[in-house]
Order: structure tokens, then C-alpha cells, then sequence
């Protein structure tokens, strides 16, 4: 059992200056699972989410405690440069944000910063990455024109194939469909079922239905703090917490 | 009521005749340096030396003068005013060290352009034995002009979205890759802009080249960055000032004054035109 | 070396170039006393301030600038006096008033005020205003008070308008609505609510807009008429201190007292700018943390 965590949290308190926005939080995440991280605005579940590849660093004046385990190694050890873990950890983000650069200069922008040269093995890699985000047909034949072009949902796949380029471990998503109409979302959903073969899946999602149906466990957040953390289903049918219950049923956020 | 109606016309009436007055201060004074000032240019005139103790001839030493004082302010003022615009951009997290910058930069914006001209000349022409020269004037012009391009820099960075950012980070790229790769690309239009503003107020001042660089009078042109240079602002001053055929040389003042605010403004209006392109057609 | 080192020192390397502005302000400083304080060897620091008398070449020479300060100041008040009320209006115009198409094509017209080199202004002044003012109001001469403060608010309007103006901007949509929803009308919503509110940012403009008008040469040194006495009338000439400056060091000899004199001059004026900007500086920080823009 143990070996199926890919990355777990022990004890993690989060602060934004003197706001606590996390509290004692321990959780761990399962290897070719999609983990849905859901609550209500201010909860905490897109900051925990951010920490796990210490995107929250870029935040001036903000501060961690306890661990964030990841390959046997807690990230948010002094000699663990960022740079290297957010090369593991991918992540999506809310809002489509492809660089103002043409398709395949999107996608090689990642491995040819991290090394990777060769032309043919570029061409191979914007080619696997397209088509894992299932976006290949529709943009095989203009890899050369602005990503900016695209529709938002075409923009979203976009930026997980950009993600996907750097062969990561896992896949953070931080309500990767909120900006987005249903159709490019229900491709989007699709493709995380796909991709969760290959990838650890961690998704940040406001929509409670997205989280039913794409997501093997579900963690609630309320307050900075992890209220009740089980395999979706259980969650979504027979919460075990009362403030679940009150949540899922709408009866606040 | 009829009072309290009366009163809110007058104050839309004294704010309208404000904008009023300055907008006929400039397009009239523009229109008179136009007008007084065509008269004079010619081929001649802006190909030629001075001849006769200026009373007659071309201005041309004096706008080669400029071009290579302006050339060499932003050739200094570029890199250093991007520089310190990442730093406070990209690096800086708020704090005493930031408050201070900032402050320095802001005072340094606010120092009288003659304290320039002395500081130039106490530093370079003396202290470095450069000699009133082009070296040191564009040095000094340089420094007078390096709060404007770090405050362009500045803004065009902030400018560049956040999001930008996050993506590259996201995807391991580090920090300074991302700041090469991504940001300064996106950033580089708008820093641009602010640099042509800041070639518009160096070759315009006078104050600081007066005991820096400027000559009266060259007999040749200059061959190095020790040689001193005739300057327009300068040349305008002097012929407006000094010697003994003010009111004959009126024409050739008012033709060189026409050419160094067609420059000027000219440079101005480009960054003003790039600027609101450039607002308009950001791919973000 | 490793890639966090690397980032380390790419860090640092531009902290160095950030700090060179505060360098430049170091070494200004260092380079104003070091040729300016030796003339502090021939006259006191009091009489050297408040002596009426600035005869630099005569023998023995007399070193004070009193003349040249007021001088600074009385054009400096009579530019604010004209360019303050121009430069806020202007800005409630640009900001509140304007319809688009105007505010498109003002704004930029008032760039371009900014850009004007100043030594043309000062030329506009002697070679038009002043024979004009001498003719109409029949003085001995142009060059006076007058003409150099209208032409000094004309170098201090765009600074007042564009500061003025980015703070009336800043004030918060709610205030205006609130004040709409009460049955303000446009004016006075203006008056009573945006305008206050952004006073703290005008103030901040005003000071600036001074500290322009007490640093500027060009236009003292060609209009103002070069006198070094305690002016009596606004058409007297005066000789404020950038101008001295400027029109004597051509002529005074290398490190004579004279030099240094003039050199001691600019540590005035170096201060008294500094000041302004420090309070400049002050003003607006202080409002950055009270307003709500921060919110």
C-alpha cells in the first residue's frame, strides 16, 4: 500500500503573512489516481495544491511548515532547488495561459530549457505531447501559427500538452475547466480519464459533479483544514462528516 | 437650486477653459516656431557648417552633436535602467532594501538638471580627466535619463502577466530562463517605448552638457568620444545669448530651434504612437 | 556550480545594478561637497546663505546667495500659483470630463508639453514674450519675473496633470457610485468625493510640479533676467540659483573660489530638491497605505 503514494503531506501549516490558510494538514495522494481537492472559496484547496510543487514560493512573504514528501524526499528541504521538482510536478492552470509564441514553440519551450536539443526529438515530443492531449488533429497542420489563435478550450489542452512535454509524475490542475464552455470541458474531462493511465492527477475543481465524475478520491476542505478525505463515491453518498454533508448537499459555499 | 446649478456650470466652465489654455499654449507656440522657423531650413542649412561667426551657414556639426550625445546616453542608460528594473520587477520582495531603491531612484529623477551639468563635470571632465567631451556628456546625459528608462522597464515588466510566469515555473524552467525567455520577450515593446522617451529628453537638455561636452564652435568635425561637439540646445542658447549679432542670426535661431523640436517632438510622438499600438495589439 | 547557486548570483548581479541609482545619488553628494566646500574656507556657511551680496568677481569678492534663493523661490511660488490651478483642472478635465475622443488626443498634447526642451521655451521667452512685455507695459525690460514664471508653469503643468490625473483614477469606482446613488450630481461628486480622495495624490503632484520649476535652468537663465538683487516688483529681474550656475561657470576660473562658490550653490539647490522629493515620496507612500486602492 505504501508504495502506491506518489507524494503525501505531513503536518502542513500554510501562512500568507499572519493568515494561517492551512492547518495540520496530512494527506497522501495515490499513484494513476485523480484526486479531487473541493470546498468552498478561501478553503485552502487551491493553496494546497500550489505547495505541492512549491508554486507558492513565488508569493512574497509567505511561509510552510511540516513536510511535503514526494519521491522520498521532502520538497521543502533547504538543499531542494524548485526548479527541479516543478520538472516532476506539472501543473495547469485556471485560465488557459499559453505564451503569446506559436504552438510548437509552446510546447518545446519546457524540454529545450531543460536540455533537450535535437530538432527530430523535439519534432517527436511536440508530436506525443499533442496527441496525448488529444488536441493533435485538430492542430497538425498549424503548429506554426500563435497559440493565441486557438479557442480557450484548444488553449487549455494546449497547456497540458505544454505540461506533458516535461514527462512529468504528476499533473496538478487548478480548476483547469472554470474558464471554459461545457463542450471543451467535457473533452477535458475525457482526456483526464485518459490520462490518468500514464499520470498522477491531482485536480482543484468548484464544480462538485466535475468531481463526482472524474475523480477516484475526494478531499473536502473547509477553513484551511482537511474535513474528510475518502474514495469519491463514499464521499459523495455517505459523507462520514456532518460540514461534508451540509456541503455537498448545498447547503452552504 | 438656480444658485447651486450656477455654481457646477462655473466649475465645469473654469475646468474646460484650463484644458483650453494649455492646449492653445502648445499648438499656438508650436504654430509661431513653425511658422518663424521654416523659412530657414534648407538643404543647405541642415547639411552645412556655420560660416561668417554663424551669422550664415548650416547647422549641421550640431545635430551630428546630438545624435552621437543621445546615441551614447542610451547606449549607457539602456542596459543599466533594464537591469535595475528586473531587480525590482522580478527579484524584489518587498522591504527596506526595495523602499530604498526606490526612494534613490525617485530622488534621482528630481535632481535639477544643472546639479547633472556640475556632477559631470566634477566626475568626468575633471575627476576622470575625460575633458569637456562626448564621453562626458553622454555619460552625464545618460545618467539624467536612467530613472525614465527604469521606470519604463519597470512598468512594461509589471505589464507582462503574471500568468506568463507561472506557466514557465510550472514547468521547471528556472527562474532566470524565465525572466530571459519569457518576460523580457513580452516586456521588450513597452520597454522600447520608454527608451525613445528617454532619447526625447536627452537630446533636448542643455544644462547638462553646457560644462560637459558642448562647444561653441568646432572648426571640424569630431573623430572621437574625447573631441567636443556642437549640440543643438546649446547652439540655440548661445546664438540666442552670447555674441555680438543676436537679432541678425534671429533666423538661423529660429530654424534651429524648428529642427530640435521637430526632433524632439518627433521622438516623443513615435513612442506615443507605439505606445498606444502596442496597448492596443498585445496578444495577452 | 550548481543551478540554485547560479540563481543566487544572477539575483545578486542585479541587485548591484539596482543599487546603482542610489551609487549615482552617493556620488553626486560626494562630488557637490568636494568641490563645493572649500568656499567654506573664505565664508560661513550664514553669511554664505543669507548674504545679500553675490559679487563673485570683485576684489575682494563677496559669496552670498540670499538674492539668488529668494529669486528661486519667488518664481518657483508665482509658476505655482499659475501652473497648480492649470495642471489640477486640466486633469479633472482628462479624467472626469473629457469625452474619449478628446482625452485621446489631449493627453498625448500634454506629453508632448513635457517633452518640450526647455531651452526652447526659454528662447520663446526672450525672443517674443520678453519685447512684447516690454512694449505693452512699458518696463525696462522684459526679462523679469513675470515672463519666467509663465514660463516655468508651463514646464510644471505636465508634471501637476499627469500625477493629479493617475490619482484621480485610483479613486475606488464605489466612492463615485456611492455619491451618485445620494443625488450628487457629476460636479459634486467631483468636489466633495473624488477630489478628496485623491488629494494626498495631487498634493504629491504639486510638490513635484515645484521641485521641476525650482531645478529648472534653461528658462531662469534666459528669461529671468539675471539680477542680483531682492526683487521689489514682479517685473524685476531676479537671478535664481540654476542660473547663476549656469551663466558663471564658463567664466570662472578652475577651483578659484569662485568654482567652488557656484559648486556650493548647487548643494543648495541638490537639498532643497531633495527635499521636495522626500516629501513628494512621503506624501504619496503615506497614502498608498491609507487608501483603499490597497485593499
Amino acid at each position: 500500500m505504501r508504495d502506491n503514494n506518489v507524494i503525501e503531506t505531513k503536518n502542513v501549516n500554510f501562512y500568507y503573512g499572519d493568515f494561517k490558510a492551512l492547518t495540520d494538514v496530512t494527506m497522501n495522494f495515490e499513484r494513476n489516481r485523480v484526486t479531487a481537492l473541493i470546498g468552498p472559496s478561501g478553503c485552502g484547496k487551491s493553496t494546497l495544491l500550489r505547495l505541492l510543487n512549491r508554486m507558492n514560493d513565488l508569493i512574497a512573504g509567505t511561509r510552510v511548515e511540516g513536510e511535503v514528501i514526494f519521491d522520498g524526499t521532502n520538497i521543502y528541504d533547504p538543499q531542494i532547488d524548485p526548479v527541479d521538482v516543478r520538472r516532476k510536478i506539472g501543473m495547469v492552470f485556471q485560465k488557459p495561459n499559453p505564451f503569446p509564441k506559436s504552438i510548437f514553440n509552446n510546447i518545446i519551450y519546457g524540454p529545450r530549457l531543460s536540455g533537450t536539443k535535437s530538432k527530430a526529438e523535439l519534432e517527436a515530443l511536440v508530436e506525443k505531447s499533442l496527441r496525448q492531449a488529444s488536441l493533435w488533429n485538430e492542430v497538425k497542420d498549424i503548429l506554426g501559427q500563435s497559440a493565441m489563435m486557438l479557442s480557450g478550450g484548444q488553449q487549455q489542452r494546449l497547456c497540458i500538452a505544454r505540461a506533458l512535454a516535461m514527462k512529468p509524475e504528476i499533473l496538478l490542475m487548478d480548476e483547469p475547466t472554470s474558464a471554459l464552455d461545457p463542450i471543451s470541458t467535457a473533452k477535458i474531462e475525457e482526456l483526464i480519464e485518459e490520462l490518468k493511465k500514464d499520470y498522477t492527477i491531482i485536480i482543484v475543481t468548484h464544480n462538485m459533479q466535475q468531481a463526482a465524475r472524474i475523480s477516484d478520491k475526494t478531499g473536502f476542505f473547509y477553513i484551511g483544514k482537511l474535513i474528510e478525505y475518502s474514495p469519491t463515491e463514499k464521499l459523495f453518498t455517505t459523507p462520514s462528516v456532518k460540514q461534508t454533508e451540509d456541503y455537498i448537499t448545498g447547503r452552504f459555499g | 437650486m438656480k444658485w447651486r446649478y450656477l455654481k457646477q456650470q462655473l466649475f465645469l466652465v473654469a475646468v474646460r477653459i484650463s484644458a483650453l489654455i494649455i492646449a492653445v499654449a502648445i499648438g499656438g507656440f508650436l504654430v509661431y516656431i513653425f511658422v518663424n522657423g521654416i523659412g530657414a531650413i534648407s538643404w543647405e542649412f541642415l547639411t552645412q557648417p556655420p560660416r561668417d561667426s554663424m551669422t550664415k551657414g548650416g547647422i549641421m556639426p550640431a545635430i551630428l552633436g546630438t545624435f552621437y550625445l543621445t546615441a551614447g546616453a542610451i547606449i549607457i542608460a539602456l542596459p543599466l535602467g533594464v537591469a535595475s528594473a528586473i531587480y525590482l520587477s522580478e527579484y524584489a520582495k518587498g522591504g527596506v532594501v526595495i523602499r530604498v531603491i526606490r526612494i534613490g531612484v525617485n530622488c534621482l529623477a528630481g535632481v535639477p538638471s544643472i546639479v547633472f551639468g556640475l556632477f559631470g563635470l566634477g566626475l568626468f571632465v575633471v575627476f576622470l580627466h575625460f575633458g569637456s567631451c562626448i564621453l562626458s556628456g553622454a555619460l552625464t546625459l545618460g545618467i539624467l535619463i536612467l530613472p525614465t528608462i527604469i521606470g519604463a522597464s519597470e512598468e512594461a515588466l509589471k505589464g507582462v502577466p503574471q500568468t506568463f510566469r507561472e506557466a514557465s515555473l510550472g514547468l521547471g524552467v528556472s527562474k532566470w530562463q524565465t525572466i530571459l525567455r519569457t518576460v523580457l520577450p513580452n516586456a521588450l515593446p513597452g520597454i522600447l517605448t520608454g527608451s525613445i522617451l528617454g532619447v526625447g529628453r536627452a537630446a533636448g537638455e542643455t544644462a547638462p552638457i553646457m560644462f560637459t561636452a558642448a562647444a561653441f564652435f568646432t572648426a571640424k568635425l569630431p573623430t572621437s568620444i574625447f573631441d567636443e561637439v556642437m549640440a543643438l540646445p546649446y547652439h540655440v542658447y548661445v546664438l540666442a545669448t552670447a555674441g555680438t549679432h543676436i537679432e541678425e542670426t534671429r533666423p538661423i535661431q529660429y530654424g534651429t530651434v524648428l529642427v530640435l523640436v521637430a526632433l524632439v517632438l518627433g521622438v516623443d510622438l513615435i513612442a506615443i504612437i507605439m505606445r498606444s499600438y502596442i496597448r492596443k495589439n498585445k496578444g495577452w | 556550480m550548481s543551478r540554485k547557486v547560479k540563481e543566487i548570483i544572477i539575483k545578486n548581479i542585479f541587485l548591484l545594478f539596482a543599487l546603482i541609482s542610489i551609487v549615482i545619488l552617493g556620488l553626486i553628494i560626494l562630488f557637490l561637497f568636494m568641490e563645493g566646500v572649500p568656499i567654506f574656507t573664505v565664508v560661513s556657511v550664514k553669511d554664505f546663505l543669507f548674504g545679500t551680496e553675490w559679487c563673485p568677481t570683485y576684489d575682494p569678492p563677496e559669496f552670498g546667495i540670499w538674492s539668488l534663493i529668494v529669486g528661486s523661490f519667488v518664481v518657483t511660488i508665482f509658476a505655482s500659483i499659475i501652473a497648480v490651478p492649470l495642471g489640477v483642472l486640466s486633469a479633472i478635465y482628462i479624467a472626469e470630463i473629457a469625452p474619449p475622443l478628446i482625452k485621446e488626443i489631449f493627453k498625448p498634447v500634454v506629453e508632448l508639453l513635457a517633452g518640450l526642451p526647455s531651452v526652447v521655451l526659454g528662447f520663446f521667452g526672450m525672443a517674443v514674450l520678453a519685447p512684447w512685455m516690454q512694449e505693452t507695459f512699458d518696463l525696462p525690460t522684459g526679462l523679469n519675473i513675470v515672463n519666467a514664471s509663465f514660463l516655468l508653469a508651463l514646464m510644471a503643468v505636465p508634471t501637476i496633470s499627469s500625477i493629479s490625473e493617475d490619482a484621480l483614477y485610483s479613486v475606488p469606482q464605489e466612492f463615485k457610485e456611492a455619491s451618485y446613488a445620494l443625488g450628487a450630481t457629476r460636479v459634486e461628486t467631483i468636489v466633495r468625493v473624488i477630489v478628496p480622495s485623491a488629494l494626498s495624490g495631487i498634493s504629491t503632484a504639486v510638490i513635484l510640479g515645484m521641485a521641476r520649476a525650482i531645478g529648472e535652468t534653461m528658462v531662469v537663465l534666459m528669461v529671468a533676467g539675471g539680477a542680483t538683487a531682492i526683487p521689489e516688483s514682479i517685473f524685476d529681474s531676479v537671478r535664481p540659483m540654476p542660473a547663476s550656475i549656469a551663466a558663471e561657470m564658463g567664466e570662472a576660473p578652475f577651483r578659484s573660489y569662485h568654482y567652488h562658490a557656484l559648486f556650493a550653490t548647487g548643494i543648495v539647490l541638490f537639498f532643497l530638491t531633495l527635499g521636495f522629493n522626500l516629501i513628494a515620496d512621503y506624501v504619496s507612500h503615506k497614502f498608498k497605505e491609507v487608501g483603499s486602492a490597497t485593499l
